[in-house]
């Protein structure tokens, strides 16, 4: 087994110290032989500074094309060629989108907007729904509607909102190469906004996007710094019309190293799957997933694209003997 | 006419538009097409092969076109 690994138990597991940007790139790099051991350790870890239990949320485009933001990896920018038009989810059906996701067992229900920031008519509309889903439906609601402002943030605090997710998306170092029309600077200050008003902050990224393995774990040490209660892992899925539409997917094994490094990095942090795991880890991977280091997932379908039936999310959780947090727990 | 859809809203019959990518259905090897749309709404209309207003939700989409009407999934 490599050093690292014997490093890793000794500081992560045993005192609960994630490991820094240079550990995390030897984790990023060991061997294939050492992969089972790895997720063996990322889990133990989990298990004993997070538990068995699983987050389970759902999330649903509020508002979906149109976005006047470049991410390259983004079907719903406006400036690419994607073929996902603009359309806003009425407020009933936003309501019927969180009673089912609620009758999953999920906690945790995401609104979110293709937009750079939130306007007046988007707020309305977060008020109304929000509002909307407090009466009907026993869930936790969170959001994601871009940069905020102060009073924005506020605002979401006032309705209820007790998460804000706001990706990171990759490190300071390769940004650049991913988005132009702003900066990470002026998401990492959304993200101190978020945080000084009490609400949870959610913030990952999306693995694939052609950074190197050094940048990897660059973002996974920047992650640690801004210590997220949630961080989302994606993997890229490809979408027609993007600029990386092209870009292969992430190589499974280098996903379930990712998975691990990260929790190396992050003992504590909800490490959630996010989008692209279907395509990157198939069944199997996702199963070892959970079993690597991830106690979060997004049940049912994404944003634009489709996920696993939540059932079978459910049933793997069953059979893995993880019981998904309860509502009273997140309270 | 529509063509009736499977469980994903997969137009079952032979349809003229390819409903992921919306060139011609009958031209071109639309298998990787057919492969992605297991994790993916459809985007074009199978009919008319105009852009469908496709709302995702947790457990299914609505795609509507604007001629042709709903589909579901």
């Amino acid at each position: 087994m490599s050093a690292i690994l014997d490093r890793a138990r000794a500081q992560v597991l045993a005192d609960g110290v994630g490991l820094d940007e240079a550990g995390v790139l030897e984790v990023l790099r060991s061997p294939d032989d050492d992969l089972s051991a790895l997720l063996q350790l990322a889990h133990e870890v989990r298990m004993r500074w997070c538990g068995p239990e699983v987050e389970v949320e759902g999330i649903v485009s509020l508002k979906t094309g149109g976005c006047p933001e470049d991410c390259h990896f983004c079907s719903q920018s406006g400036l690419f060629t994607s073929p996902v038009r603009s359309v806003w989810l009425d407020i009933p059906s936003l309501v019927e989108a969180a009673k089912q996701t609620a009758a999953t067992g999920a906690t945790e229900f995401c609104i979110v907007a293709a937009v750079r920031g939130p306007d007046a008519r988007l707020m309305a509309q977060m008020r109304d729904g929000v509002a909307a889903i407090r009466a009907a439906v026993d869930i936790q609601v969170a959001a994601s509607l871009g940069m905020l402002t102060k009073e924005q943030v506020d605002e979401l605090v006032e309705m209820g909102v007790h998460r804000y997710n706001h990706n990171l998306e990759t490190c300071r170092s390769y940004f650049p190469n991913v988005v132009t029309t702003h900066s990470w600077e002026e998401r990492w200050s959304t993200l101190t906004m978020v945080r000084e008003s009490g609400m949870e902050v959610c913030c990952g990224g999306i693995l694939g996007l052609g950074e190197s393995v050094e940048q990897r774990a660059e973002f996974a040490a920047q992650l640690a710094a801004l210590d997220p209660h949630e961080v989302p892992l994606n993997f890229l899925n490809p979408r027609p019309g993007t600029p990386l539409g092209d870009r292969p997917v992430v190589e499974g094994k280098d996903a379930l190293r990712a998975i691990a490094a990260f929790r190396l990095a992050m003992p504590r942090t909800i490490l959630r799957y996010a989008g692209g795991r279907e395509i990157t880890l198939g069944d199997l991977g996702t199963r070892e997933g959970l079993l690597g280091g991830i106690n979060a997932v997004i049940v049912g379908n994404y944003l634009t694209t489709l996920g696993r039936p939540a059932n079978a999310d459910l049933e793997l959780l069953t059979e893995l003997k993880m019981p998904v947090k309860a509502l009273s727990a997140t309270l | 006419m529509t063509a009736p859809e499977g469980r994903t809203g997969t137009p079952t019959g032979p349809v003229p538009w390819c409903d992921r990518c919306g060139e011609a259905a009958a031209q071109g090897d639309h298998r990787t097409c057919a492969a992605a749309r297991a994790l993916e709404p459809p985007r074009f209309c199978p009919d008319c092969r105009r852009r469908m207003k496709v709302q995702v939700v947790p457990t299914g989409w609505t795609a509507t076109c604007v001629e042709h009407g709903d589909r579901h999934g």
